[in-house]
């Protein structure tokens, strides 16, 4: 099992980033991907409850399921499902308040085969400079921090 | 007009592969005759023996602690200086055909301009108005016919059937593989039924010829030609096959028949060379994570060293071919001609197939060539000092007839034994970082005055007092592990001081953004 994580501190309310990143539908507003597609409340897709499909640039599509929306806590978590390569996956991406006005926004991922976390390792750093970007260029560009202080961290589970 | 350049390169390729340098199986009149009539330098180190690390180097002649390309799976930043940029400012049209890799392989996210360029059909890519990397054109390839590279795509929408005719690379897990073929059942190797003129090789050299028939008689040109081959998988044409028999080969003389003897080798280096060996340790994701090195036979040695003199065999006849085609154009008298690879190949020395942390000549002692163009009149040489990659960005600009760039970090390869101290060429330093799930390993290597001292940093196996230092006049085959002998005690501690003195301070780690 590989298990990757990745963090940045965004100058903004964590409720403000929990908007987006708590939004399953608005993945592609912020990850680099090509198109998400979720299950809609009103039934306008054919997608069961839960379930979201991803799609990245190369054309290939995950199928996903949603495990965990947490609005109190501000966690979501999903599971890559049906698919050939995957044995077992679990995202994680954490919004976590640190004052009024700054969080900390925390993506793992623990996943089997293992090289595919190196994978998602790299995506997801994107995804949080992305996000980094999108909050930190409404504010004034004196901003005191860098979205180059992305922090990361790998291992694989039994190693140590 | 100016002097045109052509910058070849294959992949994982050792010093002794070819004629020139005392190869004797492989031939490669093509390239052995580059140097006769140039500058043959037999002490040329990479400045990481892996690939991406390796050619961010090639590109930026920059040290790896200065670009940052720490290891396979970090980019080279986009911004990162290139000198196809510094010539493209000079008027040269510039070209990379065959295998980049400045960023990772495997990203179906599709990040990274390399493999969009390919997935998009496109050929040149502009960030803030300026060319990636200062490249006109980059066709990719790598080595087979999966992925998102140029060469793929011709082969799929050309020849379909041939891209299950490589040997699959990745297993189901994404690991490199480790599964046997060819007659020896020997790791990567196999049989590839694809006709040669399909094969990669040949596609470079063909797309290669075909830019330069896109340029006008009297420009000047940077074309850097990027052969994948001969890095496994050793799957050339069987076709080819017929070239060398494996069975008719000598064993490497750097493999010790008697296992005992060949352990006993292993066991006086630092310990991450005999975990390797012994299936306990593998430290990066370009050495098959469920291959056991000690499994490997002499048969199994021979039919890999037979594939990849085959392979070579196929690019030195694509470089003659390559130069014929100059010569035709009429540019002969102004091409200089620069041959290289990123880093060797263990190719059973020690009983080790493929590459890691391992700073030897197997894997440090590259090919490098230089043949100035005949109209600059610079007579043929063979140089022993020490040099290294981190000097290419600087001849070629003085090829061009530019001033050294301020962003490179080593003179100009020199020409003469008399240049090698003018031009500061004393010593050639390598690096080593590597993190895989918790596994860390950190080498720092100084080649000088006929030695090679590597200090093994604190890591996941070594605690900073492991390292090596081998005589390389009494102990060519780098068998006799002298660190810890007090006789050498004071030359060991001059050399690292040397080394220290001599590498840049190392930028933050950037994070690793995909296996490779």
């Amino acid at each position: 099992m590989g298990t990757v994580r990745r963090h940045i501190f965004i100058d903004a309310p964590a409720d403000k980033v929990w908007e987006l990143v708590g939004d399953p539908s608005r993945l592609d507003d912020w990850f680099p991907i090509t198109g998400c597609e979720v299950a809609r409340d009103d039934g306008s897709t054919d997608l069961p409850p839960n379930q979201r499909w991803i799609t990245l640039a190369s054309g290939l599509r995950f199928e996903e399921r949603i495990v965990t929306l947490d609005h109190d806590l501000r966690r979501f978590q999903y599971s890559i499902i049906n698919n050939p390569i995957v044995k077992s996956h679990l995202g994680t991406v954490d919004v976590i308040a640190d004052g009024d006005n700054r969080c900390l926004v925390m993506y793992s991922t623990d996943l089997e085969p293992e090289v595919m976390a190196l994978v998602i390792a790299g995506a997801a750093g994107e995804g949080l400079r992305r996000l980094w970007d999108l909050f930190n260029n409404e504010r004034s560009a004196d901003t005191a921090s860098t979205a180059e202080n992305i922090g990361t961290t790998s291992s694989r589970m039994g190693d140590h | 007009m100016g002097r045109k350049i052509l910058f070849i390169t294959t992949d994982q390729q050792r010093f002794d592969a070819l004629g020139c340098n005392g190869g004797l199986v492989a031939r490669t009149p093509n390239i052995d005759r580059l140097a006769a009539d140039g500058i043959n330098y037999r002490r040329a180190h990479p400045q990481s023996v892996v690939c991406m690390p390796s050619r961010s180097t090639m590109v930026t002649g920059q040290h790896v602690a200065t670009h940052g390309v720490w290891m396979n799976g970090v980019p080279l930043p986009t911004d990162a200086p290139s000198v196809a940029t510094t010539l493209k400012d000079a008027g040269y049209s510039t070209a990379l055909i065959g295998k980049a890799h400045f960023e990772p392989f495997l990203d179906p996210f599709l990040r990274f301009t390399e493999n969009r360029l390919a997935a998009t059909g496109t050929f040149q890519e502009l960030h803030d108005g300026r060319l990636h990397r200062g490249f006109d054109h980059m066709e990719s390839a790598s080595h087979g016919a999966t992925g998102s590279f140029h060469y793929a795509q011709w082969i799929l929408h050309n020849h379909p059937e041939a891209a299950a005719m490589y040997y699959r690379v990745l297993d189901m897990e994404l690991q490199v593989s480790a599964a046997g073929g060819g007659e020896t059942f020997a790791p990567q190797a196999h049989d590839n039924p694809i006709p040669r003129e399909w094969y990669h090789t040949d596609w470079v050299v063909d797309r290669a010829i075909a830019w330069l028939d896109t340029l006008s008689p009297d420009a000047d040109w940077f074309c850097w030609v990027s052969f994948p081959d001969p890095h496994h998988p050793w799957d050339p044409p069987s076709s080819e096959r017929h070239r060398v028999d494996w069975r008719d080969l000598d064993l490497p003389d750097a493999y010790r028949v008697d296992a005992a003897s060949r352990e006993a080798v292993l066991d006086g280096k630092p310990r991450h060379w005999r975990m390797w060996y012994d299936g306990q340790f593998v430290s990066n994701y370009e050495a098959p994570a469920r291959w056991v090195p000690s499994t490997l036979t002499p048969d199994q040695i021979r039919e890999v060293n037979a594939l990849t003199h085959i392979e070579n065999e196929l690019i030195d006849e694509g470089v003659g071919r390559l130069l014929g085609h100059i010569e035709r154009r009429g540019w002969g008298e102004d091409t200089d001609i620069v041959y290289s690879t990123d880093h060797g190949e263990l190719q059973g020395d020690y009983g080790l197939l493929f590459k890691g942390p391992y700073h030897v000549d197997s894997l440090m002692r590259v090919p490098l060539i230089w043949k100035p163009a005949p109209s600059a009149g610079i007579a043929p040489a063979v140089i022993d000092a020490p040099v290294g990659h981190v000097s290419l960005a600087s001849t070629f600009s003085h090829i061009a007839g530019l001033a050294q760039p301020e962003y490179t970090q080593a003179s100009r390869l020199p020409v003469s034994e008399s240049e090698v101290r003018t031009l500061g060429h004393e010593r050639v330093l390598t690096e080593w970082d590597s993190v895989l799930f918790g596994k860390i390993v950190r080498l720092r290597t100084i080649c000088r005055d006929g030695w090679i001292a590597t200090a093994c940093l604190p890591g996941t196996v070594h605690d900073g007092t492991e390292g090596e230092l081998y005589d390389l006049a009494n102990d060519p085959l780098q068998e006799f592990n002298l660190w810890n002998e007090p006789t050498h005690a004071a030359l060991r501690s001059d050399l690292l001081a040397d080394m220290w003195d001599s590498l840049p301070v190392s930028v933050a780690h950037r994070p690793v953004d995909a296996p490779v």
